[in-house]
């Protein structure tokens, strides 16, 4: 079985398969093509043919009428005479007229007898002609004139037939011509296709096998190609920085789990082989239990990121009024600022409506805050602030509404190097200075996921003295403003 | 109180049971599903702990509904290994009463237990005066006395105090205070609970000769007139 899929998937296809679908495309279009062409020179041919046709039967039936006028108003001599004049000025050579007396004797015209199938009068004919020793394809009527005299008046139609045969033959090569630049179309495009395709194979291919390097080549034309190559591009952006995490993750949990239950494992396991009373034992178990509980806590902060970071948690996404929600956290905060004596201030306006988790914001600005307070020193200031503004980096992919809510943290504390700001909102990072303060290195990640799950960025920009955290995300048109406002 | 504990896992069910009747509480247990629908429908509870994901076809949500359709208000604290806000909103929808999340330090467990079961005693008075010891509290005029004497709360202080004296006598954690006072159901990283309470502490003790908030270890505080 396996062998036979493996051997199939081989296969060169070849120049013209049905299972391509350039060639499906190709030959679809084709047909289209020929078709419509069909279409239009069969409308040329019925409207030029049926134009010709009308043209003869309207003249000879005017003829007809004028000859016959003339015989009331002259009798058989004017009608000579006038058919004489007729054949004489006729230059075109394709009038035919014959008349006859009673006894079938010709009197005048260009046909020597009469046509043995012309019987009735008033009704069309078509004879093949024997004229200036052509043959031809005349269409006639007849008339029956008193006293047993009859006239015929026709016109030669072979120019149709030309016309004819003419266009069937433009009908014939159309239709080998829009097939052969159908094929070569088809060809044309299944190299193109085949071209872009296999490029974006190989690159695919290679990462399925693992090279999570690997990108599509951009041509800098701009076109469908280098759309599709970007777009595919940051999809491999995206997975790459998702495997990244997942490393990463698992690294840390390996790290900074394994540090933790270690320390409990060793504790408690010295408890029971060396502790000599009751008061040593119990202090070995809540230590143990405390150990437990850190381990927990940075399980459900690694779980709660991971979770943010899938994007599944849209669902809370509502509108709110954002000054009350971080009032609340500011005044949750307050008392620990004043109890480093540390002023905290709060800059925002009087409402400002905001769409997204109100939870995960309150969390984000809480563990902010945490952080500014955790490493400010005594008598300074941290200064959170509430703004919305133009959005600048409108027209983005994620980015395309006009505004922008920022919230920013900004303390006086000891602040960090740039090299560690970089890598601030990574998990568990911790730079050299907060080593010794308590924490898990998770905060700023978890910030970093809220952030990113309402659109938008974290930054750090740094102050001298400390260091200001400044979420950006972008706010969709409000509902409740736009409605009345676009309406009379 | 006589407690109903639903909990699959052995371990876990004997601590708590264990744990609950130390103190003096009468705990049914049961391990599955079917037995705590059971045992849940045909006798009386004062709470019933529920754990969410239980085998036998029967889980501690279905449980839950059952007992809420058949007009049965039993307190409930729904005990899960999800700790999802969606699965909390779930499990509160499904007429839980509050919701605790594994793993969880016996004490909480206790203060949350405790503060069901008296909530299940006088859910049926609205009150208008709180009052424990010399400390009274009006509800309505917003005014709060210790021995006659007015103190002047913050809002958020005020809120506070009328958690701690709706819970008088029992161990409030610092969850339940962030979850009852904030309404914030995420763990903020510093002891922001601690200094809020030191700082009612300043005004409702301090200049009083007996304190009456306390710090119970490892567990949370309580507020007794003794």
């Amino acid at each position: 079985m396996s062998t036979k899929a493996a051997s199939t998937r081989k296969i060169r296809r070849p120049l013209f398969s049905l299972r391509s679908a350039s060639i499906r495309f190709a030959m679809a279009y084709a047909m289209m093509f020929t078709v419509s062409a069909f279409l239009f020179l069969s409308v040329i041919w019925w409207g030029a043919i049926g134009l010709l046709e009308r043209q003869v039967e309207a003249s000879v039936s005017a003829d007809l009428r004028a000859l016959s006028e003339r015989w009331t108003e002259g009798g058989l001599p004017a009608l000579t005479l006038a058919i004489e004049d007729r054949l004489e000025d006729n230059f075109d050579e394709d009038s035919i007229y014959l008349l006859i007396d009673q006894h079938g004797r010709r009197i005048t015209g260009n046909l020597p007898t009469w046509p043995a199938s012309v019987q009735l009068s008033g009704v069309w004919y078509q004879l093949s002609v024997h004229r200036i020793g052509l043959k031809s394809v005349a269409e006639v009527q007849a008339i029956d004139l008193p006293k047993g005299f009859r006239l015929l008046i026709g016109r030669d139609v072979r120019g149709r037939i030309l016309l004819r045969h003419l266009l069937a033959n433009i009908l014939i090569w159309a239709v080998i011509m829009i097939t052969g630049l159908a094929l070569g179309g088809a060809l044309l495009i299944r190299k193109m296709t085949q071209r872009m395709i296999q490029s974006i194979a190989r690159t695919t291919s290679a990462i399925a096998h693992g090279d999570l390097s690997r990108r599509m080549p951009l041509r800098g034309r701009g076109d469908e190609l280098d759309e599709v190559a970007i777009a595919i591009n940051d999809m491999l952006e995206r997975i790459s920085r998702l495997m990244d995490g997942v490393k990463q993750v698992s690294n840390s949990i390996a790290h900074d789990l394994r540090t933790p239950i270690t320390r409990a494992r060793a504790r408690l396991e010295y408890a029971a082989l060396h502790a000599h009373d009751e008061t040593a034992l119990r202090q070995a178990v809540e230590h143990g239990v405390d150990d437990l509980d850190r381990i927990t806590t940075v399980f459900e902060a690694l779980l709660r990121i991971a979770q943010i970071e899938a994007g599944a948690r849209r669902s809370a996404f509502a509108w709110f009024d954002l000054v009350p929600v971080i009032g609340d956290i500011a005044e949750l905060y307050e008392p620990v600022a004043d109890e480093h004596q540390i002023v905290l201030m709060l800059r925002m306006p009087n409402s400002l409506r905001f769409y997204g988790d109100r939870m995960m914001i309150q969390q984000a600005v809480s563990n902010l805050l945490d952080n500014a307070l955790k490493y400010s020193p005594e008598k300074s200031t941290v200064t959170l602030s509430v703004a919305s503004g133009a959005n600048p980096g409108k027209g983005g992919i994620t980015s395309t509404s006009e505004r922008l809510v920022t919230i920013a943290v900004t303390d006086q504390g000891i602040g960090m190097s740039d090299e560690d700001l970089k890598r601030a909102s990574e998990r568990f990072f911790r730079a050299d200075a907060a080593r010794n303060t308590p924490g898990s290195g998770l905060g700023l990640a978890l910030v970093q996921a809220i952030v990113q799950l309402h659109f938008g960025t974290l930054r750090f920009n740094r102050r001298n003295p400390g260091i200001s955290a400044v979420m950006d995300m972008p706010l969709p048109p409000d509902p409740e403003v736009s409605r009345p406002a676009s309406g009379p | 109180m006589h407690i109903l504990l639903v909990e699959d896992d052995p371990t876990v069910r004997d601590f708590v049971a264990k744990g609950l009747a130390e103190i003096g509480h009468i705990v049914d247990q049961a391990d599955n599903g079917k037995d705590g629908l059971f045992l849940a429908v045909s006798e009386n509870f004062d709470v019933i702990i529920l754990d969410r994901m239980l085998p036998g076809g029967i889980d501690g949500l279905k449980i839950l509904e059952t007992l809420r359709g058949q007009k049965n208000s039993t307190p409930v604290l729904v005990l899960s290994a999800l700790a999802d806000v969606d699965d909390r909103v779930a499990g509160l929808q499904a007429g839980g009463d509050d919701y605790l999340t594994k793993p969880f330090a016996f004490s909480e467990l206790l203060a949350r237990v405790e503060a069901l079961g008296r909530r299940g005693r006088n859910e049926h008075a609205p009150q208008t005066r709180l009052e424990v010891g010399d400390l009274e509290m009006d509800l309505l005029s917003r005014v709060v006395r210790r021995s006659g004497q007015k103190i002047e709360l913050q809002p958020r202080e005020f809120r506070l105090l009328e958690f701690l004296m709706r819970h008088a006598g029992q161990v409030v954690t610092r969850t339940m205070l962030l979850e009852g006072v904030w309404d914030y159901h995420f763990d903020p990283q510093t002891n922001v609970i601690d200094v809020h309470v030191s700082r009612l502490r300043q005004k409702i003790d301090k200049p009083f000769e007996k304190s009456m908030i306390h710090t119970v270890r490892n567990a949370g505080y309580m507020l007794q007139a003794e």
